[in-house]
């Protein structure tokens, strides 16, 4: 096997793989803080790569800039899924919430098969075939763009969680709920406001990942999986983590597309994550609780 | 379990037993149905509701059980009746080894089901590529004629299904019965309304929790021996998904979890509600495919939001089904 095919490979895997990881981040947002499991993650995501699919039929909108109103639409979404039916849950066992977003995971799937239909769609743009090449190393503009994005808004997020007041105050609701209460904060109102965060990160790697696959309703429990195995690879509620697990998964799944069937590739990842679950729970950059 | 109720237990259980005598093969199939969810149901309530240990992979197990039990079928001529036991081994084995890995490493709550989730999904992929079962492609059991009725190797009529079927949900419904009703019942219900404060009364949780994982795998691969031999057709895409473990975890949730009776009627209650949204929908001419899916999420949202212990509990009150004086013991 040519070296120059591996390294391909290896870096179109790390770049998707930094979009896997935004979706993550979403997914790792919203536990870190309101420590609910959104199991209707993946199906969020499918339903921005619709969003994107549909502005780009509509108005020719390029993905990349489809991303900024889908995240709106989104975070609003966001607030209001879990202003209106998750604050409810937040006292609730687990198996509740659990079944509370499972149920919100099957009317978005089999709404969009209501809407779309079952098969496939796309977007196509003049640069989804092109790529930047130094030397014989090729890097995928679609992929490079979308790595970006994801790296952009990852900063952007690091940024409000370290500097502003209200990403302070989303801080303190996650390190301590009740003296969150007592300084006065509206514990629900900020729980909302990082569901929609949450749901913004999913909508704009939903838009970057539309560039790279063709969408299907039934996309969602798949990358509800994904993005379960790559934050608890990297430690469910740090963002960093989600990052650094979204770059491996998408190795990994490079890898093992090369070197073994596609289709056994996901084995690989649950495999990774069977063996962090076991040697190092909290993630390979979590806190132990 | 009052008088009231030991009476409508009864008439409930004889009403079953006659009910081929008048039923046709629509009504009995939808019957046998509610009752494989309602013995599937109960198998993982032995887990969930009764040791608290949120299992999500359960189609492990659906799925190892129904491999198991048809491959030395087809492949040896081996009937089900001694298939059942290689299904409940190799069960027993998987659940052993993901509960030895998860309690021992202190695994629990969203982990431990995460890990029960990657445990099923790994073996769907497993088993995508595993020729000697068909691989994705499908496995499929030899069909023969419905007329004859072979118990020995459970070929035959949907009558004769329909018992199999109603033994098993009657057999675990007593099975369990009579375990909530044991010291291990007791420790577990302990586990799981405080695992410390049990530890700390003497019981050995890890041993108590391993014995609920044997037991619900073990089930639940049974289970999965008759889904084989009923559907002959076992697809790894199918049988190992995720969407089942859920299908298989609704029924108990809905009817009320860790109750005996919760199981039953969450499975009476959702294969009904699919079947009569599938009649309608065909009354009304509406063909678009995920309407009926959309409707049936949409009363799981209103039964989650507003009965948060399932549909058991508040229907046995109102029935005046309950002991007097009993705490959270719905049984």
């Amino acid at each position: 096997m040519p070296p120059e095919l591996i390294a391909n490979v290896f870096i179109a895997g790390v770049l998707t793989g930094l979009v896997y990881g935004l979706m993550a981040v979403g997914l790792s947002v919203i536990f870190g803080v309101v420590r609910v499991v959104n199991f209707a993650h993946g199906e969020m995501m499918t339903v921005a790569m619709y969003a994107a699919v549909m502005l780009f039929a509509a108005w020719k909108v390029d993905p990349i800039l489809a991303a900024v109103p889908v995240a709106v639409a989104f975070f609003a979404f966001g607030y209001v899924l879990q202003a209106g039916l998750i604050n409810p849950f937040i006292t609730r066992p687990e198996h509740s919430q659990f079944m509370l977003l499972v149920a919100v995971a099957m009317i978005m799937v089999n709404a969009l098969l209501m809407g779309f239909g079952p098969d496939a769609l796309n977007v196509q743009v003049d640069y989804q075939l092109e790529s930047f090449a130094i030397g014989p190393i090729l890097f995928d503009k679609a992929r490079i763009y979308g790595a970006s994005a994801a790296l952009a808004t990852s900063a952007l997020l690091f940024a409000f969680f370290k500097f502003s007041r209200t990403g302070k105050a989303i801080r303190a609701c996650a390190d301590n709920n009740l003296g969150a209460k007592v300084v006065g904060l509206d514990v629900k109102h900020l729980y909302a406001l990082t569901f929609g965060i949450g749901a913004a990160c999913v909508a704009i790697a939903g838009c970057m990942i539309v560039l790279l696959v063709d969408v299907t309703p039934v996309l969602g429990p798949g990358y509800t999986l994904l993005a379960f195995v790559i934050v608890i690879v990297g430690g469910l509620g740090s963002m960093p983590g989600a990052l650094l697990g979204g770059v491996l998964i998408g190795l990994s799944e490079a890898l093992a597309g090369l070197f073994f069937d596609p289709s056994a590739k996901s084995m690989f990842s649950f495999a990774l994550l069977i063996l962090v679950l076991l040697f190092r729970p909290q993630g390979l950059l979590g806190r132990r609780s | 379990m009052n008088r009231r109720a030991s009476i409508l237990l009864g008439a409930l259980l004889a009403a079953l037993l006659a009910l081929p005598a008048f039923a046709n093969d629509y009504l009995l199939s939808v019957v046998i149905l509610i009752l494989f969810f309602a013995f599937s149901g109960q198998a993982w309530n032995v887990m969930m509701g009764f040791a608290g240990q949120l299992s999500l992979g359960h189609s492990l197990y659906v799925g190892v059980g129904a491999y198991a039990a048809a491959a030395i079928y087809v492949h040896f001529g081996i009937g089900p009746w001694a298939g059942i036991w290689l299904a409940i081994l190799v069960c027993v084995l998987m659940g052993s080894a993901i509960g030895f890995l998860a309690f021992r490493f202190g695994i629990s709550g969203v982990y431990f089901a995460l890990l029960t989730i990657a445990f099923a999904e790994f073996t769907r992929i497993g088993f995508d590529h595993l020729d000697w079962v068909g691989g994705s492609g499908g496995f499929f059991l030899p069909v023969v004629r419905r007329n004859v009725n072979d118990l020995l190797n459970l070929r035959g009529s949907p009558v004769m299904f329909y018992y199999v079927a109603l033994a098993l949900a009657g057999g675990a419904f007593a099975f369990c019965a009579w375990l909530l009703r044991s010291r291990v019942g007791y420790y577990w219900q302990a586990i799981r309304e405080d695992q410390d404060a049990a530890q700390a009364l003497g019981i050995n949780t890890f041993r108590y929790k391993m014995l609920a994982i044997v037991i619900s795998s073990a089930m639940t691969g049974v289970s999965g021996v008759f889904f084989a031999f009923y559907y002959n057709n076992l697809f790894p895409e199918q049988i190992f998904h995720i969407s089942r473990s859920i299908e298989l975890i609704l029924g108990p949730i809905i009817g009320g979890l860790g109750t005996l009776f919760g199981p039953v009627l969450g499975a009476a209650v959702l294969t009904l509600l699919a079947e009569g949204i599938t009649e309608v929908m065909a009354m009304l001419g509406l063909q678009i495919p995920g309407v009926k899916q959309v409707f049936y999420g949409l009363c799981l949202l209103v039964v989650i939001m507003f009965l948060p212990n399932g549909i058991w509990p508040t229907l046995s009150r109102r029935l005046g089904l309950e002991r007097k004086a009993t705490g959270s013991d719905h049984g």
